[in-house]
């Protein structure tokens, strides 16, 4: 992927987590010493990290996205009511789903942005709204069922020249991942972090703060939707599969260094965290770490891991003096 | 700490505001905003044959409102020193078991279970506070750590409810003053103390002041560490609270009592109804309570109308959005 010499800021934390934790599954578990098993890891790890894509641009603007677990569950429940197993409806269901992603990113970002409303509260209020109206539509439980097309991209695979088989949800991921890291280098990328660090300077430079901030709840938005799609096919319908998930996907975006309020952090980094949280769940199953103890572990490596990456601050300070020489900045 | 977007700007309410000797400041909405919604609901619950402000409808009100009430106490101060605290929901369910569990159905242990609840309550909320000033996680990080720790202590050890109050107990959950449950006034008592210490007293001050500028803070002298850690110890300690007098309802401890309230989020959205800045450093206790007796009033009259469970989230999101909405709308006109 991108992983250049140069590494913005805050990425070398999370990079050294993720590998431990690789070393950790190759030594646990006999799985993880083919490619295959790795691949695996990647294709459940697909929706977290395509989650985290989407929270990290709307947390390095400055905000929060509190509505992605909500629309994740309301993306899955709307496409399973109505494809009812009927293999035709499948592709304008799944075009739906993302309008529907689209526009709950939209209102989110609206609300932000034309009435000055925390991101914090709009998107807790959309997680309200979102839960309450999908189960009032299904009378409170989830009816309908996906067709098989529909969940192909989540469970299924191609084959790729060189590669062997390799599942949807992996290529999509490294689609998105890849328009990502274009895209945070581009001008517009680089003034959405900007607006994170001082939307004053940028509003007075010129920049248009609101259309940028609305953006990122868009691209959040329309994300959460791919994530929905993808976790349909690979888990299921169900009113729990997107519970939870916006705290995961903040703790991934955390993990890989972004700084919540906005202005520091790399796209690749926040996907790593999300990459390493996955692992981290899967070291834990294979170390035979009970289900209920589980949170608890993974709450203390959450803060651990936090708190290592704001202590080490400092030292990261001359990390990345040294190895970004270069004129170009680093956030990619 | 800065687990929000840039404080909006609010510097407000200079002399020509005061002169006037009435604002609309955004505790006095609240109030308005819960005397209307007493009158609507009033009238709705009518217009279906019943009484929303009867003996019992009040009792609902009053009882609805004490549990989530502690807990937005206590969510008020971390949030006005700049932090936030999502650990109280598991917090509640721990504290419950703690003292139900402590007292095993005597009466002579009662004073212990409470001690000792509140006890478990201070550390987590002291551990909430090192870690987010000695090991500089951010809140909401850390507080989120912290609460799936608890999850998975209670998760791997409970199963369902446990421990059991003694009969005298539960007069602390069910006892009541003409229509005004007894808990519902400790609960505004402990309030009105939590009001006297952030409005008049030096704590308070510095309280507001590390909230408002953590920095400018630290350089005029104030220990802002300190003040962090002593939020988070009397924000977890009065979700304790919560846990015992739950724990006196329901003649139990139960380890999901405060996650099946949401009592996390509910309580950040009860404490920003109530016209505290999310940021920090503004709002306060009084406006708090007012945004708990408007969740409390939405929930009981929707019960009165037998509304859709799910409808209820809907409305309760869109309150909460429309209320910010205003506030920051207000504050930005008064500013230009």
């Amino acid at each position: 992927m991108s992983f250049r010499p140069r590494l913005a800021e805050g990425t070398a934390p999370v990079l050294v987590v993720l590998v431990v934790l690789l070393v950790g599954l190759a030594i646990a578990g006999p799985a993880y010493s083919s490619p295959e098993g790795y691949l695996a890891l990647l294709k459940r790890a697909a929706p977290l990290m395509i989650l985290a894509i989407g929270q990290y641009f709307v947390i390095v603007s400055g905000g929060f996205d509190l509505s992605v677990g909500a629309l994740v569950t309301a993306g899955v429940v709307i496409a399973a009511r109505l494809i009812d197993g009927e293999d035709s409806a499948t592709a304008w269901v799944i075009l739906l789903v993302l309008a529907f992603g689209l526009l709950v990113g939209l209102v989110n970002g609206l609300v932000t942005t034309v009435l000055l409303v925390p991101s914090f509260i709009v998107t807790l209020g959309m997680l309200l709204v979102l839960d309450g109206a999908v189960f009032l539509w299904t009378g409170g439980a989830p009816r309908g069922a996906l067709s098989p097309g529909f969940r192909e991209f989540g469970r299924g695979a191609v084959d790729v020249p060189l590669l062997g088989e390799v599942p949807w949800s992996v290529l999509i991921l490294l689609a998105i991942l890849a328009a990502a890291v274009l895209f945070m280098r581009g001008g517009t990328g680089r003034a959405l972090v900007a607006v994170g660090d001082n939307e004053q300077a940028v509003r007075l430079s010129g920049g248009r703060v609101n259309r940028l901030r609305l953006l990122a709840f868009v691209l959040s938005g329309l994300l959460a939707a791919v994530a929905a799609i993808l976790l349909g096919g690979f888990a299921g319908v169900s009113a729990q599969v997107g519970a939870g998930l916006e705290f995961r996907a903040i703790t991934a975006v955390v993990l890989g260094g972004v700084l919540l309020g906005g202005g520091r952090g790399s796209v690749v980094a926040a996907t790593a965290g999300a990459l390493s949280l996955e692992a981290l769940f899967t070291l834990l199953n294979l170390l035979g770490v009970a289900g209920a103890l589980e949170s608890a572990v993974q709450g203390v490596i959450i803060i651990g891991a936090v708190a290592y990456a704001s202590l080490g601050v400092g030292l990261r300070h001359r990390f990345t003096r040294t190895t970004t020489k270069q004129p170009a900045t680093a956030s990619g | 700490m800065t687990v929000q977007e840039k404080p909006l700007p609010v510097r407000t309410v200079p002399a020509r505001t005061r002169s006037r000797g009435f604002a609309f400041t955004p505790t006095v909405v609240v109030y308005l905003a819960l005397a209307v919604l007493l009158v609507v609901g009033s009238v709705l619950v009518a217009l279906r044959g019943g009484v929303l402000l009867d003996q019992a409808g009040l009792l609902n009100i009053f009882t609805r409102a004490t549990a989530l009430g502690l807990v937005a106490i206590g969510q008020t101060i971390v949030i006005l020193a700049g932090s936030l605290d999502l650990s109280v929901a598991y917090l509640v369910g721990l504290t419950s078991l703690v003292a139900a569990e402590t007292m095993a159905g005597q009466a002579g242990m009662i004073v212990p279970g409470v001690l000792l609840a509140l006890a478990v309550a201070a550390v987590v909320g002291l551990v909430n506070g090192l870690v987010i000033t000695v090991l500089r996680a951010n809140a909401f990080i850390a507080t989120l750590g912290v609460a799936l720790v608890l999850r998975g202590y209670l998760e791997h050890n409970y199963t369902g409810p446990a421990g059991e109050v003694p009969r005298t107990f539960q007069h602390l959950g069910y006892d009541r003053v003409g229509p005004v449950p007894v808990a519902a006034l400790l609960m505004l008592g402990i309030a009105a103390m939590c009001w006297w210490l952030l409005t008049r007293s030096r704590p308070g001050y510095h309280l507001y002041a590390v909230g408002g500028d953590l920095e400018v803070a630290r350089l005029s002298g104030v220990r802002t560490r300190r003040t962090i850690v002593t939020a988070h110890v009397l924000c977890s300690v009065a979700a304790g609270l919560a846990g015992i007098y739950l724990a006196s309802r329901l003649g139990s401890g139960a380890p999901y009592v405060g996650t099946d309230a949401g009592f996390d989020l509910e309580s950040i959205a009860a404490v920003v109804l109530g016209g505290t800045l999310l940021a920090g450093g503004r709002g306060g206790v009084v406006g708090t309570i007012g945004g708990v007796f408007i969740l409390a009033t939405l929930d009981t009259v929707f019960d009165d109308l037998a509304v859709d469970p799910f409808f209820k989230d809907v409305v309760r999101g869109v309150v909460l959005v429309t209320a910010v909405a205003l506030y920051a709308r207000r504050t930005v006109r008064r500013q230009s």
